[in-house]
């Protein structure tokens, strides 16, 4: 889905308002994903059961969409979903 | 189901996330080991056979019984493991050289661990496998212990001198068993590649291959296991794949199967049991306990379909399931707990024609018994 690369190191271009998981999400479908973006995405967040990790926590403690990235922060997309 | 990071434990977090995934490490392993010792199934010296397809979950379960067998004395596990990997490459669509590049990254892995390991080709299956082992006579009521004993009385009449038989690298056999020395690992004939396409191609819809693939794997496996010498095989479905599966074999017209089809021990096979011990974790502890203790896996391309939209069953169940856990954290738990309450009564054929040749279930030939399926639809419905 991002061309089979597992690891993204992005700089983010300055925006007036600060960035959240929310625009980020809304990056990465214009800029990394190469395909099907609905595998990925689901409305304005991910497709239920992709869990986000902010910096290892689980995104639902940092306030999911909301939180606002902070520099070098990591933030991991791990799939539950099974393939067949 | 809860969730994970340096605040979701209490007074931990102020000491860091060090401390923390101390915490949820001890409980992982804690839980491997409580279901196996609740249920009390396999016995001390048992040769296991860990199926290990290279995913999130059984590469976890790997772990764990690495995990368990590195402990002290009181609370070590005590069987004796070996990893199966089945390489199903062909019907994944994957070239000769990718499945080449899998098979060697699942080498590299199993290689790891320490433990004996066979890696076989879906292509293997002989024909034959189609009919179940002579069961092993067990009588239902007997406690664990006389259990354990009858067990031992066995492996002494058997004249176990070959004790270290399973502790070792099984030595080279006839292409199923690796060799001792790391070489590249040898696809099957390309002919009987074909064959298995054949069969593949053959079968129409997504739902109906899927079904093929889970029950040509098993078939493998136990396979193995039995030529092997092996009496249990452990698979690592989680809570999540358990619930995803009991309301797809609803629909799939198999609900007076979901006993046997989720649930902790399936005996349907006669002479190896397969046990299911991770069914009491959610795919996102899986996922987190990966991620924090670096368990390598290796993932296999999806089975390929035409159709993007609703592909299969289970895909449909998968994702209204996953949708409505989102918004209500106990779903996933309440269908695997409702699917608790099933008996695996309805799936022991009377007799030997009566039984299915690739399930090994009973044939449901009277149309007047809807007892299991009801049941289990009526059950589910009153969630």
């Amino acid at each position: 889905m991002f061309d089979g690369v597992k690891k993204h190191q992005v700089t983010l271009p300055c925006q007036p308002e600060p960035w959240d998981i929310r625009n980020l999400l809304q990056w990465i479908k214009e800029n990394l994903l190469k395909e099907r973006p609905e595998l990925f995405m689901q409305g304005e967040s991910v497709r239920p059961g992709i869990l986000v990790l902010i910096n290892d926590a689980d995104w639902e403690l940092m306030g999911e969409l909301d939180y606002k990235l902070q520099d070098q922060d990591t933030v991991h997309f791990i799939s539950t979903l099974h393939g067949g | 189901m809860g969730t994970w990071g340096p605040g979701g434990c209490g007074p931990h977090h102020v000491l860091g996330l060090c401390s923390y995934s101390n915490c949820f490490r001890e409980y992982f392993v804690h839980k491997f080991r409580a279901m196996l010792g609740k249920n009390r199934i396999i016995f001390p010296g048992e040769k296991v056979l860990l199926a290990v397809s290279g995913g999130p979950a059984s590469s976890a379960m790997l772990r764990q019984v690495q995990e368990g067998l590195s402990r002290e004395t009181a609370k070590r596990l005590r069987f004796i493991p070996s990893v199966i990997y089945v390489d199903e490459g062909a019907v994944r669509g994957q070239s000769p050289a990718q499945r080449e590049q899998s098979l060697a990254c699942m080498e590299t892995l199993l290689q790891a661990t320490g433990f004996p390991y066979y890696l076989v080709h879906l292509e293997q299956l002989p024909a034959s496998i189609l009919r179940p082992g002579p069961t092993t006579p067990s009588e239902p009521n007997v406690s664990y212990k006389e259990a354990v004993e009858g067990f031992i009385q066995q492996q002494r009449q058997k004249g176990y001198g070959d004790q270290d038989s399973g502790t070792s690298l099984p030595g080279p056999g006839n292409g199923e068993s690796p060799e001792g020395p790391p070489s590249a690992p040898r696809l099957p004939a390309a002919a009987l590649t074909q064959e298995l396409l054949k069969l593949f191609g053959a079968v129409q819809t997504l739902t109906a291959k899927e079904e093929l693939l889970q029950m040509l794997r098993i078939h493998l496996i136990l396979h193995t296991a039995r030529t092997k010498g092996y009496t249990k095989v452990m698979t690592g479905e989680t809570c999540t794949r358990v619930a995803i599966k009991l309301l797809t074999n609803l629909a799939l017209g198999r609900g007076a199967f979901l006993a046997v089809d989720t649930g902790f021990k399936d005996d349907r096979h006669g002479d190896v049991m397969v046990v299911r011990p991770l069914r009491e974790y959610m795919a996102k502890e899986i996922a987190f306990y990966n991620h924090y203790f670096n368990v390598p896996t290796v993932i296999a391309p999806p089975l390929p379909t035409k159709r993007r939209d609703k592909p299969s069953f289970r895909h449909i169940v998968e994702n209204f399931l996953l949708g409505l856990q989102k918004d209500f954290p106990s779903t996933i738990s309440t269908v695997y707990r409702t699917g608790e309450k099933m008996s695996a009564d309805h799936a022991k054929p009377s007799c030997e024609s009566q039984r299915c040749l690739l399930c090994l279930c009973a044939l449901d030939l009277d149309g007047g018994e809807w007892g299991g399926l009801w049941g289990g639809i009526r059950r589910l419905g009153a969630l």
